[in-house]
């Protein structure tokens, strides 16, 4: 008997009129892992809800089969172990011991029988933490290995991966690959979704791709699957191994007039003193570990942090007259027209109801608006809800906003995370272009691909 | 007051009674506090809990770091009654500009500032030393509140923190977008209502997913719960409770013994 049987299988949440997965066929066998592919929006997460058994009856329509063991997934919830994307949303408990007991308790695991386990699922998962720690105090990579730990401690036969590297940084995403390589045994059958195909490639024997419309697009061992249709799945932005990238970009001219100067500035305690210059017509990746103060000092830059010591000095180039004040002290309005920052999550951002709205504020007159639209393909979303955008989009519109009011510097915050090819390559080609016009770009990120696309220049905190 | 998700568990004597027999303890010393009006009675009680205060580990520095927010609104409660208070009684102590401030109106301020403490100080007492988990277990275990309450509470407990975090997100998000209020206050109140509603809508969405990463552990699953960590209400947590119930006696039959007794009914 298969472990896994999909027939015909489709869902619609409740209020939605396109079926988020539909006219799925599937057996997966006890001991198999499957990489789980599409491009966004076919219903990947979806199915692995559906499969962990947390698709309500409620909350939407059903149709076809879907069994774990010859049982409907809704009656095989304590077969299946499920881990998903962001650490701070699945860790139940305040200590590292009690997290993983969380789950043992709820099942109805005798006490004596508790403890024993708790500590065979983080040795499994190789960490080595007391057990009282307090989970916030781990990093994230830990945090999501110890989540996998309170998957793992319920023995599972089926264990669900719904991205759980994607808010890492590449050493956290590490941490997890090599803790899933030692903790699963051969007889546990595993389906993930990932987008870091060259790094969980090795670690699967099947790759199953779902069709945008519905159904399954390709079925087979990696090679077959990559062998045949990898163009045309790079081309649907996901991130086949071994498709090529299109060739860096560098600046069409040197740089030109400075920008904003950072001089000896920090701030206690999570940026030691840094000193750094921006320039137009230039693009700087800004790269160093998780902790190193990145993020803090592309908003020390952006004015929107005040340093604890050192300044930030914008050039009269950048800001005119006002460029005896610091960045931070400006109006935003003022700030706004000098200084684009584009956040990491696009949703702090977004403050309208609409795609158009959001352009808007601030008073763009419609031919500005119209231009944006058009350039980061957003025509056709011109009247969605901000908030309902797939992560693509609401990328492309963080950078539109922040462009909206044509600043000359442009600060962007781990712009590629989470992004798929497409939307990659069209930020590349968008951030290159804003360069040559004479715009300077600085990014603070961890993606060495996109580096070595972008960047003239480099500096590592 | 700030509590910690995770903190240090103490091992001074009434600390480590059980969460529920300290929530017990504390909810019968402050009801008997409030039976009366008079400053005698809350004055007793807060001798004795600054008594007590050693048995539970605390130190005086941590209370008066703790608690200095009490001791400000106290501050505000001996001032508004001073300056509005209806019962002008008694001789006049001293003049402030238009006001006599007169003994009736100090023994009322005297009152409601010995009581606001009395009542507040078993509160920082059980919450400085009660680790939010033990509380929730002896909650479920002790005083069979419903898991699904108690952990559930717990859990979103957890994501408190986030919340300070998402807050100063949105704000600076806000003033990338070049929207802030310069200085008008209506600007300013629509500028932290929209905050407001972002952080909230972020909140739920967090919710929502703890929600079904817990679901998917089990914790709907209707299985009758085990407890990994062991809560228990012994004999010595009786002596507490009742040793509580005996001293707030003493106090209020003090209290009536000297005649200053004043029943807040009748």
């Amino acid at each position: 008997m298969s472990a896994v049987e999909l027939r015909g299988f489709g869902w619609r949440h409740a209020g939605r009129k396109a079926w988020a997965v539909r006219g799925v066929d599937l057996r997966v066998e006890r001991g198999e892992r499957v990489l789980l592919l599409g491009p966004s929006g076919a219903g990947k997460s979806t199915l692995l809800a559906a499969l962990a058994g947390l698709l309500a009856d409620d909350s939407g329509e059903r149709e076809g089969v879907a069994e774990i063991d010859g049982l409907d997934t809704r009656k095989a919830r304590e077969r299946v172990g499920i881990v998903f994307q962001d650490p701070a949303t699945q860790l139940v408990m305040s200590r590292v011991g009690d997290d993983v007991a969380f789950g043992l308790e709820n099942r109805g695991v005798p006490r004596e029988e508790i403890w024993p386990r708790v500590a065979e699922a983080l040795e499994a998962v190789g960490l080595a933490h007391p057990l009282d720690r307090d989970t916030h105090a781990l990093s994230g990579g830990e945090q999501q290995r110890l989540a996998l730990a309170g998957a793992l401690a319920l023995r599972p036969d089926l264990l669900l991966l719904d991205e759980p590297t994607a808010n890492l940084d590449p050493a956290g995403a590490a941490l997890v690959r090599g803790s899933l390589r030692r903790a699963l045994s051969r007889d546990t059958t595993v389906i993930m979704v990932e987008h870091r195909l060259d790094e969980v490639v090795p670690f699967v024997d099947r790759v199953v791709v779902l069709a945008p419309g519905g159904g399954v697009r390709a079925d087979g061992s990696p090679d077959q699957v990559f062998g045949t249709l990898g163009k045309a799945l790079a081309d649907d932005g996901i991130w086949v191994p071994g498709q090529p990238l299109p060739p860096p970009r560098r600046a069409a001219a040197p740089p030109g007039e400075v920008l904003v100067t950072a001089d000896r500035v920090a701030l206690a305690p999570r940026l030691a003193p840094t000193d750094l210059s921006v320039r137009t017509g230039e693009a700087l990746a800004v790269l160093g570990p998780n902790g190193a103060g990145k993020s803090t000092l592309a908003l020390l830059l952006g004015g929107l942090l005040k340093p604890t010591a050192g300044r930030v000095v914008a050039s009269s180039v950048l800001a005119g007259a006002d460029a005896a004040r610091p960045p931070h002290r400006w109006r935003a309005a003022d700030l706004t027209a000098r200084i684009g920052s584009v956040f990491q999550d696009p949703e702090h951002q977004f403050v309208a109801s609409t795609v158009r709205g959001e352009l808007e504020v601030g008073g763009r007159s419609p031919r500005v608006v119209d231009e944006l639209l058009a350039r980061l393909h957003l025509d056709h979303l011109a009247r969605a809800n901000p908030y309902t955008l797939s992560g693509g989009e609401a990328r492309r519109l963080s950078v539109a906003t922040a462009l909206a009011a044509a600043p000359r510097l442009l600060l962007l915050d781990e712009p590629t995370f989470g992004q798929d090819r497409r939307t990659w390559i069209e930020l590349v080609a968008l951030l290159s272009d804003l360069r040559d016009e004479g715009h300077g770009v600085l990014a603070v990120t961890h993606d060495p691909a996109f580096v070595d696309a972008l960047a003239d220049r480099r500096l590592a905190l | 007051m700030t509590i910690a998700a995770v903190m240090q568990r103490s091992t001074a004597p009434l600390a480590r009674r059980n969460p529920v027999a300290k929530l017990v303890a504390a909810t019968v010393f402050a009801v008997g506090i409030l039976f009366t009006l008079d400053p005698l009675t809350p004055a007793l009680a807060i001798a004795a809990e600054l008594v007590l205060l050693p048995l539970f580990g605390v130190r005086y520095r941590t209370l008066l770091r703790r608690g200095w927010p009490l001791l400000l609104s106290v501050f505000g409660v001996v001032l508004t009654t001073i300056l509005f208070g209806a019962d002008r009684g008694g001789e006049t102590v001293f003049g402030l500009g238009p006001l006599d401030v007169t003994t009736g109106v100090l023994a009322v301020a005297l009152g409601l500032a010995l009581r606001l403490v009395a009542l507040a100080l078993p509160g920082i007492m059980v919450f400085t030393t009660t680790d939010p988990t033990d509380l929730a277990d002896a909650l479920v275990q002790n005083a069979k509140a419903p898991a699904r309450f108690a952990i559930g509470t717990l859990a979103a407990f957890r994501l408190v923190p986030l919340l300070g975090q998402e807050w100063q997100a949105l704000r600076m998000a806000r003033r990338a977008r070049g929207i802030d209020a310069g200085g008008n206050p209506v600007a300013a109140a629509r500028l932290f209502a929209s905050t407001l509603f972002a952080l909230l809508v972020g909140a739920i969405r967090r919710g929502t997913r703890l929600a079904t990463a817990m679901d998917a552990r089990g914790f709907d699953s209707g299985v009758s719960r085990t407890h990994a960590r062991e809560q228990r209400f012994t004999r010595a947590d009786w002596v507490f409770v009742l040793g509580a119930v005996l001293l707030t006696g003493a106090i209020l039959t003090v209290s009536i013994a000297t005649d200053t007794f004043r029943p807040v009914l009748g």
